[in-house]
């Protein structure tokens, strides 16, 4: 057998053993609880972890292609949400614009104009704080960004004043009822929005300057050879990793997440994302996405099943760190990412 | 020129704790310094007062003065572990609070009442609470070792940023010990019963007496130097936490100098060379995770029983972005450096203060060229814009809370990109140039 057959093996191997195990955790589930609960909070988790797969999906790019872990992206994504808030309720420039639109093509509007604006900011982060700092040790120019945190967390949580802001969204509290579960609109959007905007990524990594990430990604020194402006790289995956930071943060302030909007908590909402980041290994993309569904779900299925009052408000919250932990210390690379081969 | 720098001529020399003339009367002069300032910030001979400190001998100076001395104890403990050892933590915090909860479950008072129910308090004194918070501290901190070895560099950063938050959560939890969110706990104060249990053999906590180290030293100097007879309480604290923060530092930079730190910084720059040379990577962690979380249970301790009352919520991610902070804003892997930073930290949020409500004034009294441009710089309304704003309620601006928030971040930043051995490196660098003078090099 070929390398490649005993690759595509193993992953059916693992796929099919995944699916067992899932299979025989929602049939305990199930006699435990009832089917009810069982798709209640898959529904749930999976609308939760499409978020954790598109703040993870930012911080693989940004850690792929310039090997910055970047600490700062939870405040990113907080800003993000605040640009939303602040176009879509404040100046109202889509409603003053394109009056004639449906209002949720209105609220679509700021919300593309704040991604472009995070963008923006994320190109100036890149430049000022991360390029002064390449060819130094990676825990540095994690430091670097851990200041960033605070620096950019505080200003936000300055901008957003003494209340959360809500998003203005079109949706606001509205459900429905697939089958026999109760789905809050901007579940079923964030859902959507998340599978589109992976394809989105994964289509952009075939083109011309993905392919380009990806060689520098590899190896700069290399990619420069090949005339690959690796600096450019940097600022592109910067600015992708801040855009889909600040989608994030949007679905996250939005209702089931956040009940008022925006606020000081939203960026360690963020944080929680960390633990998907490291499920599915820092340099992993497909990783990020499996890992951000496998947290959503953990944390989802933790809050609908483990409801003994012992452990205290929150419990769910924690979730996604004890997997983390677990995970860890089983596969210290998470379960896609490159094993770092460590020579003398 | 006296000799020649950077001579030594025996092993002895060069591994001493201070080895030059310069470091020790520098050492000396500062411990003597810090010695005055609870004393009055100075001293009295025969009729004649000289307090060239007076001002920092007031009870608000003190205060924060102790603070630096404890937040140096916990920023000593992080340099052995990020700064010698080079392993990253973001759970400093975690330890902290553990050793604060254990010295307030061991040292608490006993059948105390809270807002969610009763709370732990074993009412035992402060020579037992005080070790056993290191202690305590110490054992978690081995049991996470372990996933040092097993995870590496930045992945390191999040299992011990998971500690935080998990760590958040149990404080919700266990509302017996920490007394509860947003409620909090009482902590046992500085005092020492020896084998008197109901009357203080020393008590910290409230003014009187001066201490008997100083009774002792009044005895001897006292027919000379006027000694105050009464201490603030303030000044006794800090007299305390000074002494203890003395022994760390001579304790940090001792272990620097044993097989043990040389076998951290052996770790910290090629975990694979040091194995092969017989350090062993587990045991280093292991010990370098036992120190520091020592350290930090200690300081965790100290930090509660000083501020007396304390929310759950204080032992957040920003605490230990707090200490970080100190370590690279003074130098990492450096003692000095480290007590620089937590100096630096500790002092800038008065700083900023002092200096937004002197601009304030300056700007509302509005005349000249200074309060021009510091128009610039401050909000006194809701109308006005500027980066800060001392006026209370909502106006456009920082507030001075978030201005120093935004200076800690901008340091860490700042510093890392053009300093990266931080306030000792420009100091190293200060020496280096008056070295050489008047050549270059």
């Amino acid at each position: 057998m070929t390398v490649a057959a005993a690759e595509r093996s193993r992953t059916v191997q693992w796929i099919g053993a995944t699916a067992v195990g899932a299979a025989i955790l929602a049939a305990v589930l199930i006699a435990w609880k009832g089917s009810e609960l069982l798709l209640d909070a898959t529904a749930n988790g999976l609308s939760l972890g499409a978020i954790y797969a598109l703040l993870a999906l930012g911080f693989v790019i940004i850690f792929k292609a310039t090997q910055v872990v970047n600490f700062a992206h939870g405040a990113i994504a907080a800003l993000g949400a605040f640009f939303v808030a602040y176009f879509a309720t404040v100046l109202n420039f889509p409603g003053r614009l394109a009056t004639g639109l449906p209002a949720w093509l209105q609220w679509s509007l700021s919300v593309v104009v704040a991604v472009f604006v995070i963008a923006f900011a994320g190109l100036v982060i890149e430049r000022v704080t991360i390029r002064p700092m390449v060819g130094e040790p990676l825990f540095a120019i994690a430091m670097v960004t851990i200041g960033l945190d605070i620096v950019v967390r505080t200003v936000t949580v300055d901008f957003i004043g003494a209340d959360p802001r809500p998003l203005g969204d079109p949706w606001a509290a509205s459900t429905r009822e697939l089958g026999s579960v109760t789905v809050a609109d901007t579940e079923i959007v964030t859902f959507f929005a998340a599978l589109v905007l992976v394809a989105a990524v994964a289509w952009f990594f075939r083109s011309k300057t993905g392919v380009a990430m990806r060689a520098t990604a590899f190896d700069q020194e290399a990619a420069r050879a090949q005339g690959i402006s690796v600096g450019r790289i940097f600022a592109i995956s910067w600015m992708i990793g801040a855009a889909l930071a600040g989608i994030a943060g949007v679905f996250s302030s939005l209702f089931p997440r956040a009940a008022t909007g925006v606020g000081p908590t939203t960026a360690f909402f963020a944080f929680r994302a960390f633990p998907a980041i490291i499920l599915g290994g820092l340099d992993s993309i497909v990783g990020a996405v499996v890992g951000g569904f496998a947290i959503g779900l953990a944390e989802s299925f933790a809050g609908a099943y483990f409801t003994w009052s012992g452990l205290g408000s929150g419990f769910a919250g924690i979730v996604p760190y004890l997997v983390m932990l677990l995970v860890l210390l089983i596969r210290p690379y998470g379960l896609f990412g490159t094993e770092e081969i460590r020579r003398v | 020129m006296r000799g020649r720098p950077n001579l030594y001529v025996s092993y002895e020399a060069e591994q001493s704790l201070l080895p030059t003339w310069t470091q020790r009367i520098a050492a000396t002069l500062v411990v003597l310094v810090l010695v005055l300032i609870p004393l009055g910030g100075g001293l009295e001979v025969g009729e004649s007062s000289f307090r060239p400190l007076g001002f920092l001998a007031d009870a608000d100076w003190l205060k924060i003065l102790t603070q630096v001395g404890i937040f140096a104890v916990a920023a000593l403990g992080l340099n052995i572990l990020t700064g010698v050892a080079g392993q990253v933590s973001l759970g400093h915090a975690f330890f902290m609070a553990i050793g604060a909860y254990t010295a307030a479950v061991l040292g608490g008072e006993v059948g105390a009442e809270g807002f969610f129910g009763p709370r732990w308090g074993m009412g035992l004194p402060i020579w037992i609470w005080l070790p056993a918070a290191g202690i305590i501290a110490a054992l978690i901190g081995m049991l996470v070792a372990p996933t040092a070895v097993r995870v590496r560099g930045l992945y390191l950063a999040f299992v011990t940023l998971g500690l935080v938050f998990i760590g958040e959560w149990a404080y919700r939890t266990f509302v017996s010990i920490t007394g509860g969110s947003q409620s909090g706990r009482e902590f046992p104060g500085f005092e020492i019963r020896l084998w008197k249990e109901e009357t203080p053999l020393l008590d910290l906590t409230r003014d009187g007496p001066s201490w008997l180290v100083v009774n002792w030293v009044d005895w001897l100097l006292g027919p000379w130097i006027n000694f105050p007879d009464e201490m603030s309480e303030e000044a006794k604290t800090f007299l305390f936490v000074l002494i203890l923060a003395v022994v760390f530092v001579v304790l940090a930079k001792n272990l620097q100098r044993t097989r043990i730190g040389r076998s951290f910084m052996a770790i910290r720059d090629r975990d694979i060379a040091a194995e092969i040379m017989g350090v062993g990577d587990a045991k280093a962690k292991l010990q370098a995770f036992a120190i520091s979380s020592f350290y930090a249970g200690v300081a965790g301790a100290l930090f509660a029983a000083f501020v007396g009352r304390l929310i759950p919520e204080s032992f957040n991610l920003f605490l230990s972005v707090q200490v970080l902070a100190m370590i690279l804003i003074g130098g990492a892997g450096t003692v000095a450096g480290t007590l620089l930073g937590s100096s630096f930290v500790i002092l800038l949020p008065r700083l900023v203060r002092d200096f937004s409500s002197w601009l304030t004034e300056t700007v509302e009294e509005g005349s000249g060229v200074l309060a021009w441009v510091g128009d610039f710089f401050v909000s006194t309304g809701q109308d006005d814009w500027g980066l800060v704003s001392t006026a209370s309620g909502l106006t456009p601006g920082l507030s001075v809370a978030q201005l120093n928030a935004v200076l800690y971040g901008a340091l860490i930043i700042v510093f890392l990109i053009f300093e990266p051995l931080g306030l000792y490196g420009i100091w190293i660098r200060i020496r280096n140039y008056w070295k050489g003078w008047p050549f270059t090099y």
